[in-house]
């Protein structure tokens, strides 16, 4: 309850980061800083935000997308937010989010384009 | 009656009193929507209805009691007409302006990443809202929602 944890991937300029839990104020402090040390680390042109795996996102979500959306941006790159279930959607799109970073319906279509040149799966897991 | 949705006559309760610690936000969603379950909401509603109490209860541990740890209560009343009204209060540091903190995108708290659309979210996920708070004294937000009829075929 209230635990989210994350597993990431590297493509090439890519980062795909897949979401998995509630997100909510509680989890999104752990996931937030798990976050940026990666990105910092590994500075993507994109960030991908695989959501398939969350059932559950109120405001603190939109903070949270919001709040890697400038991120990226201070380091040159964009947000695409993957597979948003139907209730996570319906408050991405109440805030306007959806105008703000692009959303993407269907899993082959966030990385499947450009072919992997290193691929490294890591997992990382939050209290 | 819908027109008198707020005080419509109560038919059960579940009243919880919760330390406004973060893990505890969960923890009230879950309870709620076991209770309203009784009722036989659609995932929607369900939906609905978690988001909603999750803003409140958030920002009850977030902004009512900022600089403190205090009880956040939470009181769901299953009504006639298949009315959930929902109470959940702090004694906190209370709004100093409701008209303008119901705005969406404002917020006090830009620096922790909120996005000041927790009203908002409140407000299109239930079927009516209402917030009394005094500053220095807390803030209680009590929100109705209007399940549908079932379909008894
Ligand atoms: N229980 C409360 N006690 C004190 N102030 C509150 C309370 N609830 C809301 N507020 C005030 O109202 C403002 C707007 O609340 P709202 O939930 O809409 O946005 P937020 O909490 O700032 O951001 P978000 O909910 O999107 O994370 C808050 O920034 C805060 O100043
Ligand atoms: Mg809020």
């Amino acid at each position: 309850m209230g635990r989210a944890t994350f597993t990431y991937e590297e493509t090439g300029y890519f980062l795909r980061v897949k979401l998995k839990g509630d997100i909510d104020h509680h989890s999104a402090v752990a996931i937030r800083s798990g976050m940026d040390s990666l990105l910092y680390k590994i500075r993507p042109r994109r960030l991908y935000l695989d959501l398939s795996g969350v059932d559950f996102m109120d405001s603190s979500g939109l903070g949270l997308i919001m709040g890697r959306y400038a991120l990226m941006k201070e380091i040159g790159g964009d947000v695409v937010v993957c597979d948003p279930c139907p209730g996570v959607d319906r408050v991405i799109k109440l805030a306007g989010l959806d105008k703000l970073v692009r959303i993407e319906r269907s899993k082959t279509d966030a990385a499947g384009q450009d072919k992997p040149r290193s691929r490294r799966v890591r997992k990382e897991v939050l209290k | 009656m819908k027109s008198n949705k707020f005080n419509a006559k109560v038919v059960n309760k579940m009243q919880l009193k919760l330390p406004s610690l973060s893990v505890n936000e969960g923890m009230a969603r879950a309870a709620v929507a076991a209770f309203v379950s009784q009722l036989d909401p659609t995932a929607t509603e369900l939906a609905d209805i978690k988001c909603a109490v999750s803003e409140a209860v958030t920002n009850c541990i977030v902004h009512g009691y900022r600089d403190s740890v205090g009880y956040v209560r939470m009181t769901v009343k299953l009504c006639e007409g298949r009315i959930v009204r929902i109470e959940i209060a702090d004694k906190g540091c209370g709004i100093a302006d409701v008209k303008q903190a119901r705005q969406p995108l404002f917020t006090t708290d830009a620096a922790g990443e909120r996005s000041g659309m927790g009203f908002t979210v409140m407000e299109s996920f239930t079927d009516g809202v209402r917030v009394s708070s005094k500053l220095g004294k807390g803030t209680t937000v009590t929100m109705i929602k209007v399940l549908a009829d079932l379909d008894l075929t």
